[in-house]
């Protein structure tokens, strides 16, 4: 996946992966895609319905050793 | 202006006595929709926290000044957050502590009624997910009902009522909920039961609960009967306790009654189902108190916070004990089913033993309502 942005916010609790995630994409262009590591379970259904509520696209997702990836593509 | 933390605990008082009060529900509108703190003065607005970081200006006026006003969220991080900027705004406003994890996990104990000999018999009220779990007091000694994973509120009660739990009974194999019963039967050197027909594939050591077993709890002799009656599982078993209480499991609720679709094929239990509730039950003396293993809506329960009810009454007013015809008994059980509990297939897994996850992933499991019963 060709992301214009690596977010790490592992680690992070709720509400920080979003509040990050959102910071970050503000600085990105239309269509560029950012990459966002967490490892806070509730962030799956909250960076979801934030895209979704956002206008962007969450294009993929994966769980790999506790690590969730997201790729969220802004819209 | 402050920011106040509240228990659990505390809100669950204020639903109990039926307090006014506003929940700002800082979650995602899925989860909300899904699940949320019910009661009936509570006054609802839902708006995700990822649409407030820019603040909260825009929501000020809609969120009243006259009645207190609870920020809720999953865990409580963004419960602060939210919190922290009505705060600013020249708000007094609380959040309640631990979110929604805190709220499905707290347990109020209520004393249900005494025994014949002496003792008592209390209900644990899980407010937050419907669970209803039960321990019998006698001389001494207690037995304790569909324990829920919160195993160390059994444990501190029995502590301070002073007496030593000697027997530990699940109705069911449970798919709403993991079970506290094993854990807390191996604490306390007591025996764990369960009905063998559920147990076909457990992975550990259990006591059969069988028709007509008798289980005596104390000196005085108050006798718990078994009582076979499936249909909400296929080993699904009843409780009579001092000639007095029906313990009914997920067979009979207040208002609902058992889905026999959890653990098998609707089509296959609804006879079961039918018979234990039109022939088996219909035996049974109508002034036995009813107490069911859950509450589906909040007005199940009565003024002092337990949930309980006559068996006569429930002849007399539960819809699902009502429909004479089997063809259309058959078609509300089996034809309009809520969605299944959260994770109920992982949970009857833990339950039967055969997996072991960690605490954390255990509270995920159990996010929700219990969603056992149908209407």
């Amino acid at each position: 996946m060709n992301a214009a942005k690596v977010l790490d916010a592992k680690g992070l609790a709720c509400p920080m992966p979003v509040v990050r995630a959102r910071k970050t994409m503000k600085e990105m262009e239309t269509g560029e895609i950012l990459e966002i590591q967490t490892t806070d379970k509730g962030s799956r259904a909250d960076l979801t319905a934030w895209a979704k509520s956002g206008g962007h696209e969450m294009i993929d997702q994966k769980e790999d050793a506790g690590v969730f990836t997201f790729w969220i593509k802004k819209g | 202006m402050i920011v106040t933390p509240i228990t659990a605990g505390e809100v669950a008082k204020k639903v109990i006595n039926k307090e006014n009060f506003f929940i700002l529900d800082v979650r995602n509108e899925d989860a909300f929709t899904d699940w949320k703190i019910e009661g009936e003065s509570i006054q609802y607005m839902n708006i995700p926290y990822f649409d407030l970081i820019d603040g909260v200006e825009e929501i000020l006026d809609q969120i009243p000044t006259d009645k207190e006003v609870i920020v809720v969220c999953a865990k409580e991080g963004s419960s602060i957050f939210v919190a922290e900027m009505i705060a600013e705004e020249g708000r007094d406003v609380s959040y309640l502590q631990g979110g929604m994890k805190a709220w499905s996990e707290h347990l109020e104990p209520v004393k249900v009624g005494d025994l014949k000999d002496g003792g008592a018999i209390y209900q644990f009220v899980r407010i937050g997910k419907g669970c209803l779990s039960y321990m019998i007091v006698s001389n001494g000694e207690a037995v304790i009902v569909d324990a829920t994973r919160m195993t160390d509120v059994f444990i501190d009660f029995a502590k301070q009522l002073d007496v030593k739990i000697t027997n530990v009974l699940d109705t069911h194999l449970h798919a709403d909920h993991i079970s506290g019963g094993r854990k807390i039967a191996e604490a306390v050197n007591g025996t764990y039961w369960l009905p063998p027909k559920d147990a076909t594939e457990v992975t550990f050591d259990y006591e059969p609960l069988e028709d007509g077993r008798v289980i005596t709890v104390g000196t005085s002799k108050i006798d718990i009967q078994a009582l076979y009656s499936p249909g909400h599982t296929i080993g699904s078993t009843s409780f009579i306790v001092d000639n007095a209480y029906l313990l009914s499991g997920d067979i009979l609720f207040i208002d609902s009654i058992g889905r026999p679709d959890l653990a098998g094929l609707a089509e296959d239990w609804v006879g079961d189902l039918r018979e234990t509730l039109y022939s088996r039950y219909r035996g049974l003396a109508e002034d036995l108190l009813v107490l069911p293993a859950h509450f589906m809506i909040i007005e199940e329960l009565n003024e002092d916070g337990s949930v309980s009810e006559k068996l006569g009454k429930l002849f007399a007013n539960n819809h699902g004990l009502n429909i004479e015809d089997e063809q259309e008994f058959r078609q509300m059980v089996t034809g309009n089913l809520p969605p299944q509990p959260n994770a109920y297939q992982e949970i009857r897994q833990m339950n039967m033993g055969k997996i072991a996850p960690d605490e954390e992933t255990q509270r995920e499991m159990e996010i929700g309502p219990n969603r056992c019963a149908v209407r």
